[in-house]
């Protein structure tokens, strides 16, 4: 079937079969392998990315799905060569060690951010509650998303 | 990897046209997809057909109207977790939603969905039970009633017949009623080792109706029948919970397995019981002096 997805800003089209996930539509269709594809069983997260502004599992969510909708990836937080702040704070804060949990982390900060620019702890390591990094590096994950919301002027 | 069997798609763009395409038995309501699609990449699920009804927000609302809560079968996990009329009548639900998987997943998964999926370990059908919520279907043939109680006739099976679909819930809205959800895991997000929700309406300190919803101990219908029949007309006290407590603990069908044994689990559902009921007595009173 023909699927018409906007990703990052642009319109790509492609045939696919129906059960493709979208996870696979994004690294193996387009090329984008940002999205980490992980546990494939919607636990871990790393494969967080936007679909119409809200983050889901992308190994748990069909390429089909997302026909007609808006995808943003990790791919799309550093704008005109400058990072987003919440990559500002990953770095800052080192925020990731094998980096394989960090696109969702990231996106699924973000998205925590939109919505509350100054979240308490708590509410931070609530949101990323489903994402789970193996380095247990969690301490400086939140860390980084404090310092994000700290500085939001860093570079947006 | 896990890939699901081959399928086709299909988009429904309203009610109507969705229960046009879901005429065969094969084919299968696609909501948020957080339960399907895990089952079609085990192969446990291997629909034909999948009808995305996604798109209908004709399904997606909670509101208050005519003494009930109605909530739409595509409202999502977040929506009933932030949704002040549902909290302010039931925070059972709020309780309940705070433990459904994780935020992420909880944006995605649908109430209806949960509730058509029938997993024994699922939080809301036994809340639903709790509250004695009315389950609203739809057919080519028009809109049937089917109590939550009499919703589920199975591990994975419903009422639900081929060419239908759960549109709504409805939730009768009582004065005097406290209610709460407690739940035991492994870890945050996982599934219930046992859970148990209450419904109390208090008139003055005398009980004038129980709902308890057991999650995850083969309750039938997800109901502790013998305990809400034991708890009626009593007085709310604590000796009255632990009684209430213990027979529901006696009549649930606990299967051991990795996330413990028999008695661990008849333990878990009267102590949860128990905390449930206290909950939800200090939640009808709190409602009723303010």
């Amino acid at each position: 079937m023909k699927v018409t997805v906007t990703v990052n800003g642009t319109e790509y089209t492609r045939d696919v079969e129906p059960r493709l996930l979208l996870i696979h539509f994004l690294r193996d269709e387009l090329g984008l392998t940002g999205s980490h594809w992980g546990c494939d069983t919607s636990n871990c997260g790393s494969c967080v990315v936007w679909l119409d502004e809200t983050p889901v599992k992308a190994c748990t969510v069909l390429a089909a799905m997302a026909g007609g909708r808006i995808v943003r990836t990790v791919e799309d937080l550093a704008r005109n060569g400058r990072l987003d702040p919440v990559q500002q704070g990953f770095i800052e804060c080192h925020g990731l060690q094998c980096g394989f949990c960090t696109p969702g982390m990231m996106m699924t900060a973000r998205w925590l951010l939109d919505r509350d620019p100054d979240p308490a702890e708590a509410e931070i390591r609530e949101v990323l509650s489903g994402l789970l990094c193996r380095c247990t590096g969690y301490e400086n994950i939140v860390r980084s998303v404090r310092w994000a919301a700290e500085h939001p002027e860093a570079t947006r | 990897m896990q890939v699901p069997s081959h399928v086709e798609y299909e988009r429904a763009t309203s009610v109507e046209h969705a229960l046009a395409l879901l005429g065969r038995p094969d084919h299968r309501v696609l909501a948020g997809g957080h339960s399907l699609i895990p089952m079609m990449k085990l192969r446990l699920a291997q629909p034909g057909v999948l009808v995305d009804i996604n798109g209908l927000a004709e399904l997606a609302y909670i509101k208050e109207q005519g003494g009930q809560l109605r909530i739409g079968a595509l409202a999502r996990h977040a929506d009933l977790l932030e949704s002040a009329t549902a909290g302010q009548h039931y925070p059972v639900f709020h309780d309940a939603e705070r433990v459904v998987a994780d935020p992420i997943v909880r944006l995605w998964g649908t109430v209806g969905g949960s509730l058509c999926q029938a997993d024994p370990s699922e939080d809301l059908s036994a809340v639903f039970a709790a509250v004695r919520a009315i389950a609203v279907i739809r057919g080519q043939d028009g809109a049937r009633e089917v109590p939550v109680r009499e919703f589920h006739l199975g591990p994975y099976e419903t009422v639900i017949a081929p060419g239908e679909l759960l549109a709504e819930i409805r939730v009768p809205i009582t004065a005097g009623t406290g209610s709460a959800y407690e739940k035991v895991a492994r870890r945050v997000g996982d599934w219930s080792v046992a859970a148990a929700a209450a419904v109390l309406q208090l008139r003055k300190h005398t009980i004038k109706e129980a709902g308890i919803g057991l999650t995850a101990v083969a309750a039938e219908h997800f109901v502790a029948a013998e305990a809400e029949d034991f708890l009626r007309g009593k007085p709310a006290t604590e000796e009255n919970f632990s009684e209430a407590a213990t027979i529901a603990a006696e009549h649930c069908h606990p299967i051991p397995d990795q996330r413990g044994p028999e008695d661990y689990k008849r333990h878990l559902v009267a102590e949860l019981t128990t905390r449930a009921l206290r909950r939800a007595a200090g939640r009808a009173a709190a409602r009723a002096t303010s």
